[in-house]
């Protein structure tokens, strides 16, 4: 196909749309003073780190970074041991169950999670008496289904033959795993990684419920707590809640510009044709 | 067995015919499967769907029938059977049936935007196009960054004096975008759409791939114009991913939380854009009522899974 003029004006004017809002959210969040005038959206006009004290000294952002990071790892942590060994077992292994685990899998990812929140708080806060606790935050997400299902998905794009020569020296199947198979995929298990990371850093409502104390919010919940609660008696509200909308969105961005040649539709489209 | 199975039904695992294993070892064989290591390995997996997935759907429901309500750890209390009574109640509720409307509305506004948009840019993108991994980060970056934070951005550029508003001068709405009844729920359907297109996209930026580049060939020869190849040949060839993509904005609409919560107040002006899950924090939680919660829960699971259903049956006609 040829180029059109056209096109690329449209995807650029687009584009521009697109990421404008996180550089006004920059922009806002270094300003002395909130500036909406349309001359406000240049990057002139002083510059400061006071909007991320203020911030600071509100929601505790080294504590909330922490909260989400140890909520975060958790997830990750689960679904690359539980999630891998039962890609793995659906992809490869014959075993009783297979296809009905298969089809929960699918299932699960249907059902709008929200509908488990009633049920899972009377369980997880009153049941279990896990508010308040990192397990209690992980435990609905502790592994990722769409994760399980890409792994899946590498695991059978692998040819038979490596397992079947590895299986006649002797190679236990988890060695299999281990040894030859994960080594192939794992581009692709990065790709699952990142999808994984941005559920828990990113959620809002589960944390919001599981968690009362403040020491032990995430930072989704602290800031959105901050925005709704706190923020309208502050001098300059939006200046702290940009700083932490910064601070919150920056290591998912970061994760993913970096790592952006992973999260192409070639990767992913493993992972979404059902 | 030697070829490699790339693409399967959906639903099923494939269960490749072998030789048969030794006569001592078929009894176990039949019993566990082949296999049986691969329970081990999928067991955590299966216990975790048991104890966070299928135990809290069957516990939903249990909850919706009864006349539940929190009591204090370890006290014995009943909690009697009310048949339809919670259902009734939350059908009956004006809260509800608004709640319930702003979704459609969500909905009416978000999906042909979703579907629309994604399809252009997808098609735009699949052209040879300068700097295409610059536009790629740019329309995914806000999928893959928090809600809260981009409410945070959005508040402050649609509130009273805001950007959007000094921009717009004297066509500013009045009452202001956030405050004002029948500009809320668009909003939030349009911060949702812009926040989710960039997984459509690449939706769509697979299935493009597997449209026949000889369909194109053959129109074009025909004398198709370039508008008339995208409707005849890409709407058509991409109808399994709009099915995907209706579904999943159908499912994103029915979780819709934050956005009411945080970018118009609580769902305000006077539950103008209150969305169900909302309402069924706010009864369930915050008013001490987790049956009448969970039959909202239900009876939205139940709306989804019609939407998703009836949306199948359209795209996949013929």
């Amino acid at each position: 196909m040829t180029r059109s003029w056209p096109r690329t004006v449209l995807l650029y004017a687009g584009a521009l749309l697109f990421v404008f809002p996180f550089y006004y959210m920059l922009r806002g969040s270094l300003q002395p003073e909130p500036d909406t005038s349309l001359k406000g959206v240049l990057p002139t006009g002083g510059y400061t780190l006071d909007n991320y004290a203020a911030i600071n000294d509100r929601v505790h952002l080294l504590q909330s970074l922490a909260n989400s990071g140890i909520f975060t790892t958790g997830v990750l942590l689960f679904t690359l041991v539980f999630g891998l060994l039962a890609g793995y077992a659906l992809a490869r292994l014959h075993f009783r169950g297979q296809g009905m685990l298969f089809a929960v899998m699918l299932l699960v990812q249907i059902i709008p999670f929200q509908l488990l929140v009633i049920p899972l708080y009377v369980m997880v806060v009153r049941g279990y008496g896990l508010a308040d606790s990192y397990l209690g935050m992980i435990l609905p997400f502790a592994i990722n289904s769409t994760a399980v299902f890409m792994f899946r998905q590498f695991f059978l794009q692998l040819p038979e033959d490596l397992f079947a020569a590895a299986r006649l020296d002797g190679a236990s199947e988890l060695r299999i795993l281990w040894s030859v198979a994960l080594p192939l995929v794992r581009p692709a298990v990065l790709t699952a990684a990142l999808i994984t990371f941005i559920g828990p850093w990113n959620e809002f409502l589960w944390p919001f419920l599981v968690t009362k104390e403040a020491d032990m919010q995430p930072l989704a919940v602290s800031l959105a707590n901050y925005i709704s609660n706190i923020a309208g008696r502050a001098d300059n509200p939006y200046g702290a809640i940009l700083a932490g909308a910064v601070v919150l969105a920056a290591p998912a961005v970061v994760l993913f510009v970096a790592f952006q040649r992973h999260f192409t539709s070639s990767d992913l489209g493993s992972g979404v044709k059902g | 067995m030697t070829t490699v199975p790339v693409a399967e039904p959906r639903g099923s695992a494939t269960l490749t015919p072998d030789e048969p294993p030794p006569a001592p070892r078929r009894r176990l064989a039949t019993l566990l499967g082949r296999q049986p290591l691969g329970l081990a390995f999928a067991a955590p997996y299966a216990a975790f769907l048991a104890v966070v997935f299928a135990y809290p759907l069957g516990l939903a429901v249990w909850i919706s029938f009864h006349d539940y309500f929190f009591a204090a750890p370890g006290a014995e209390v009943e909690r009697p059977f009310v048949g339809l009574d919670n259902y009734k109640t939350v059908l009956g509720d004006p809260d509800v049936q608004q709640a319930f409307g702003n979704v459609v509305e969500f909905l009416l506004i978000n999906v042909p935007l979703t579907v629309v948009l994604a399809l252009v840019l997808a098609s735009a993108l699949n052209a040879a196009v300068r700097g295409r991994s610059f536009l790629r980060v740019a329309y995914y970056v806000p999928y893959v960054t928090a809600s809260v934070a981009l409410v945070a951005v959005w508040l402050f550029l649609f509130s009273q004096g805001g950007f959007v508003n000094q921009l717009l001068g004297g066509l500013a709405p009045d009452p202001s975008w956030l405050v004002n009844k029948g500009l809320a729920m668009p909003l939030i359907a349009v911060f949702v759409t812009w926040k989710q297109l960039g997984f459509s996209v690449l939706l769509y930026l697979a299935a493009l791939q597997n449209v026949p580049r000889e369909l194109y060939e053959s129109a074009s020869s025909d004398g198709a114009s370039r508008i008339r190849q995208f409707w005849h040949v890409t709407v058509p060839g991409v109808r399994p991913a709009t099915t995907l993509v209706v579904i999943l904005a159908t499912i994103t609409g029915a979780n819709l939380f934050t956005e009411p919560y945080l970018l118009t107040n609580g769902g305000g002006p006077n539950g103008a854009s209150a969305s169900p899950v909302l309402v069924m924090y706010q009864k369930g939680i915050e008013q001490g009522s987790p049956d009448l919660a969970a039959a909202i829960g239900v009876v939205l699971v139940i709306g989804v899974l019609m939407i998703s259903l009836v949306n199948k049956k359209i795209l996949e006609r013929d």
